[in-house]
C-alpha cells in the first residue's frame, strides 16, 4: 500500500480544525495533521514534507501570505490551497483538485 | 458572443441517505466531478429534501456565504451565535460563515418533508465576522416580473452577502417574458428552473435544469409554460 498523502491543515478555530482533520483522516489514502497558527505550521513543515497545506479559517490576510511565502521556501512542491466551507461539503473536491486526481 | 453551459436535471449528482435526498448541481461531499465544481463564485447548488422530524445535527461552517431557500415545508435553524428561527416558502435565509460557526438545521414538521435549495457562494473576503439573517421575500407589484432576493448591499432588497452577487426569483405565466441585464461587468448568471419550462434566449430548460450564461450584458427568459426560476448573477472571476 502506498504511503498516504500528507496534509497539514492550519486553522485557529480548534473545533472546526478537529472536524476537518477527522474528515480527512477518515480517508485511508490521506493523513492529516493540524496547526493552530503560522509559527506552528512553519515549524511542522520544517520537520516533515507535507504534500498539501490547507489554509483553514481564522488567519489574517498577512498571515496567509506569510505562510505561503515561508512554506514554499521550505517545500517548493507543496500545494497550498484555501479551504472553504468548514466541513465535508467541499473538502474532498479541494484535495482531489490539488492532487489532480 | 455569449458563453453558455447546460446542466440538465438528470445529469446532477445525487445522494440518498434515507432521511435526506439531495441533488447536487456541483461537486459536493461524496459527489466529485472535476467538470462540475463551480460556476464563477457559485460553488454549491443543492436541491434537498429532508424527511419529517429529521435534519442536520450540529456541524461547522467557515468562509462561505450560505443561502437557504425553502420550497415547501418549514426548516428550523439554530446556531452558535444564539440565533434560532424557522423559515418557510416565501422567505430566504443567509449565513456568512466567516471565521467559523456551528449550526443545526431540522425539519420542523414531523410528518412532511421539507424541500429547500441550499446555495453556497464564495465570499469576496475570507474570515469575516459570522452573521445570520432571514427575510421575507417581497411580493412583486406586477405579475411576470423578477423579485430581487439577494444582493451585496445591506440596504437593498432581500438579504445581503459578502460577494458582488444578485439573486432574483422569477414567476412567469405561459407566453410572458422578462429581460435580464447583468448588475456588474464580468458577472455571469446561473438560471435554475424551479417549476415549468422556460427558454433562455434559445435554450429550452425544464424543471430543475440549470443553465449558465456569461460574456454578455443581458439575456431574455420566456415562459413556455407557467414557470418559476431563480437567476443567480455572480462574478465569474473572484
Amino acid at each position: 500500500m502506498e504511503n498516504p498523502t500528507e496534509i497539514l491543515v492550519v486553522g485557529t478555530h480548534a473545533d472546526i480544525l478537529q472536524t476537518v482533520l477527522r474528515l480527512l483522516n477518515a480517508q485511508a489514502s490521506w493523513h492529516a495533521e493540524g496547526a493552530s497558527g503560522c509559527e506552528e505550521a512553519i515549524a511542522q513543515c520544517k520537520s516533515k514534507a507535507y504534500r498539501i497545506l490547507l489554509l483553514g479559517a481564522g488567519l489574517t490576510d498577512l498571515e496567509e501570505e506569510r505562510l505561503k511565502t515561508e512554506i514554499k521556501k521550505i517545500h517548493p512542491e507543496i500545494h497550498i490551497i484555501p479551504h472553504y466551507g468548514g466541513g465535508s461539503g467541499l473538502l474532498y473536491t479541494e484535495i482531489h483538485l490539488a492532487l489532480g486526481t | 458572443m455569449a458563453q453558455t453551459v447546460l446542466h440538465t436535471a438528470s445529469s446532477r449528482g445525487g445522494a440518498d441517505h434515507g432521511w435526506l435526498k439531495s441533488y447536487h448541481t456541483f461537486s459536493f461531499a461524496g459527489y466529485h466531478n472535476p467538470e462540475r465544481v463551480h460556476f464563477g463564485a457559485l460553488r454549491v447548488l443543492n436541491d434537498d429534501s429532508v424527511d419529517g422530524g429529521r435534519g442536520f445535527g450540529e456541524h461547522p461552517h467557515d468562509n462561505m456565504e450560505i443561502i437557504s431557500i425553502p420550497l415547501s415545508g418549514t426548516l428550523e435553524h439554530k446556531d452558535s451565535m444564539g440565533n434560532v428561527g424557522t423559515i418557510e416558502p416565501g422567505e430566504i435565509q443567509v449565513m456568512s460563515a466567516g471565521t467559523g460557526i456551528y449550526h443545526t438545521e431540522y425539519n420542523k414538521d414531523k410528518d412532511q418533508a421539507v424541500k429547500f435549495l441550499q446555495i453556497w457562494v464564495f465570499p469576496n473576503k475570507r474570515n469575516v465576522e459570522p452573521r445570520y439573517d432571514q427575510v421575507k421575500i417581497s411580493v412583486p407589484e406586477k405579475p411576470n416580473t423578477l423579485v430581487q432576493i439577494l444582493s451585496p448591499n445591506a440596504d437593498d432588497a432581500g438579504v445581503w452577502i459578502h460577494q458582488d452577487a444578485w439573486f432574483n426569483l422569477g414567476k412567469l405565466e405561459k407566453g410572458s417574458q422578462v429581460d435580464y441585464t447583468f448588475h456588474k461587468k464580468g458577472n455571469g448568471a446561473y438560471i435554475f428552473v424551479l417549476e415549468g419550462e422556460i427558454l433562455v434566449n434559445d435554450q429550452i430548460l425544464s424543471r430543475r435544469d440549470g443553465f449558465g450564461i456569461w460574456d454578455t450584458n443581458q439575456f431574455t427568459v420566456k415562459a413556455s409554460s407557467d414557470a418559476e426560476f431563480l437567476i443567480m448573477d455572480v462574478p465569474m472571476e473572484f
